[in-house]
């Protein structure tokens, strides 16, 4: 196999709170090959963001990244400067996030938006990246792009903001696309166009895509890889298809479970939707051993005790005391 | 046939916008001639995406939006003639959000017991009765009451807002997004719940929502809205196994597909675009700048809801073609 494009090992994001320090995501390991979809995968609180935003060089206190690497293109950046992260970003990973108005300057026209990667980056000058710009804006199918350039964000719709925050990110052709929940705040047939464009546009150009969402079928849908991550915890790593098909944590297995699915119904009737119990814990508080165990109905005292390593699969990996 | 609990009639909502100063008064038609009916005991789902009209319905159906245009009537008298009390003990809403939909400042004893005294429950005990038959109901310990809404859990929080919608035993409970706030791991227990109480308590339900897994599995008939007007209407069978609207299509076509179970006929169903606006929806069929279907005919005459078979009806000109 040859080298991944991101490698990030056992990385751990600490949280300071009252003068404690709390694992927030601990023991996270996952390679991304060039021009790979891989999708991570949970809940809210569950860690997945703020693992995205450690590939980015984001983390401001009270989070910081504590042990362990992310190595992009053989290069470890878990410690790089500010004035290399700045270089990093937008040239070699791009990023999108879940609203794009908060993400977007209010105050500066999407095209001069644009544009100004190709200055920073590429040393373009103003004239020569507003045509990119106008490309570029082109390319993620935005209409008459030669007016929209000159449009403020609050001129456009929540999904050709989107179009424009996918426009912005892949303008330099980075190796890595980091799409925290891009479609969440999106009606569902835009939220269908916009994935569309993504991939297709990431594909076309080799772009390797970091896909971070709580929609379970959604990444499965997009990604060849997906990673599910539990209170900070990857707990299990598989091939799209086998998160479905043969889940192998107990977790997994009950999301795949508790979701009414298209289709189902007509097949089956209605069947009573399979619950998990309890709560997701929360960082101050997660419970010793596998932290699964409180609503885990295969738990035993070993689950309640120790954390589970991580058990090998074909492909991938899970993390659980009983189905290694 | 049992009589309907609740009939909306030719239904028209308008609001002016703007002002006369700055480019005129403009009429946005939230809601334009929606006629629907729910049958006790029935659950209705309400599909459509953001600026569709659904939640300006449901509020008109609370009384809280005046309608423009049309009739509502709940239990064969119409609400304009009922006061707030009445309307009160037959209809009731469970909001999206939990968090901000209950009074962080009162114990759930006081959120429940509250529209008991309004209501004319003057016996301390009584109501003090009814509020724990309530919590163990929804699936709360009685010591719960005594606690504030920041003290729950985002799920526990939904279970209060149902408690609160129940309390009164309505006949008629409008829930508006009732899961989508909630973490995927909670909503199965969430929407297990509502199904339960409707069997136990004898509910009907609009059940309004933009997952389609979740309305597929609730309800027994399904309306589909796009800028303020009902596209197809049917039984969940004819809405998701023979779907003949095609922003139904689209819809459905939209829901991410891990099984790839989808055939061409659904990769081409997919809409293109996004929603106009309901301040200036296009001539004819608002849909057609997004139908794959789109003819002549469809840019300037306005499709009406016709039946396809005995209570499904599609407003389409193609709907009789699969596609």
């Amino acid at each position: 196999m040859s080298a991944p494009l991101l490698e990030v090992d056992d990385l751990h994001i600490t949280l300071q709170s009252d003068g404690k320090v709390f694992n927030a995501a601990e023991q996270v390991s996952f390679r991304i090959g060039r021009g790979e979809a891989f999708g991570l995968v949970g809940e809210s609180g569950c860690g997945k963001s703020i693992t995205a935003l450690a590939v980015m060089g984001l983390l401001r206190r009270p989070l910081a990244v504590g042990r362990g690497r992310i190595v992009l293109d053989g290069e470890e950046i878990q410690h790089a400067s500010a004035a290399r992260w700045r270089e990093l970003r937008g040239s070699r990973v791009g990023m999108i996030f879940q609203e794009p108005m908060t993400a977007l300057n209010p105050l500066s026209p999407v095209g001069r938006q644009i544009a100004e990667m190709f200055v920073l980056h590429q040393n373009a000058s103003w004239s020569e990246a507003m045509d990119r710009a106008e490309d570029a804006l082109r390319q993620v199918q935005v209409p008459s792009p030669e007016r929209r350039i000159k449009d403020y964000p609050h001129q456009l719709s929540g999904g050709m903001r989107q179009r424009v925050m996918i426009a912005i990110a892949l303008a330099c052709q980075p190796a890595l696309l980091i799409a925290d929940e891009p479609t969440t705040a999106l009606d569902v047939t835009v939220q269908a166009e916009i994935i569309d464009l993504m991939t297709g546009l990431c594909a076309a150009k080799g772009t390797a895509i970091l896909m971070i969402s709580h929609d379970l079928g959604l990444v499965a849908n997009m990604c060849r890889r997906v990673a599910v991550m539990y209170a900070g915890r990857i707990v299990e790593s598989q091939p799209a298809e086998a998160i479905f098909a043969t889940p192998r944590h107990p977790y997994t297995r009950g999301l795949v479970d508790s979701l009414p699915r298209l289709g189902e119904r007509a097949k089956r009737g209605r069947q009573r939707l399979r619950e998990i119990a309890g709560v997701v814990p929360s960082i101050t508080a997660f419970p010793a051993g596998c932290r699964f165990n409180p609503r885990c109905p295969e738990a035993t005292d070993t689950c309640r005790s120790t954390a589970p390593q991580v058990t090998r699969l074909p492909d991938g990996f899970v993390r659980c005391h009983h189905h290694g | 046939m049992a009589e309907p609990l609740l009939q909306v009639d030719d239904l028209a909502v308008h609001f002016l916008v703007g002002s006369a100063l700055k480019g005129g008064i403009r009429t946005l038609k939230a809601v334009d001639g929606v006629r629907l009916d729910v049958k006790p005991g029935e659950c209705l789902g309400l599909v459509g995406e953001s600026g569709c009209g659904k939640s300006t319905l449901a509020l008109s159906i609370m009384g809280l939006v005046p309608p423009t245009r049309g009739r509502i009537s709940l239990g064969g008298r119409e609400i304009s003639n009922q006061d707030r009390m009445e309307r009160a003990r037959q209809v009731q809403m469970v909001f999206q959000d939990p968090y901000a939909s209950l009074n962080p400042r009162q114990t759930v004893r006081r959120t429940l017991a509250d529209p008991l005294s309004l209501h004319g429950v003057t016996s301390r005990t009584e109501r003090d009765h009814r509020v724990m038959d309530m919590l163990t109901k929804v699936g709360l310990r009685p010591d719960h009451a005594d606690r504030y809404p920041h003290e729950f859990s985002g799920g526990q929080r939904q279970r209060i807002g149902i408690a609160r919608a129940l309390i009164l035993q309505p006949r008629l409970v409008i829930c508006d997004e009732p899961v989508s706030a909630l973490d995927v791991s909670i909503r199965a227990q969430i929407i297990n719940l509502l199904l339960e109480l409707k069997d136990e308590m004898g509910l009907a339900y609009i059940l309004i929502s933009h997952d389609l897994g979740v309305v597929e599995h609730v309800s027994d008939r399904v309306a589909v809205m796009y800028l303020g007007r009902i596209v197809e209407q049917g039984s969940w069978q004819e809405i998701f196994e023979d779907p003949r609207h095609p922003y139904t299509r689209a819809l459905i076509a939209a829901i991410p597909d891990p099984f790839h179970r989808a055939d061409a006929r659904v990769a081409r169903a997919k809409a293109h675009g996004e929603i106009a606006s309901a301040l200036n929806p296009p001539p004819g069929c608002h849909f057609n700048p997004r139908c794959p279907m789109k003819a002549e005919r469809c840019l300037v005459e306005a499709p009406t809801l016709e039946p396809v078979a005995d209570g499904h009806r599609a407003a389409c000109h193609f709907r009789d073609s699969t596609g």
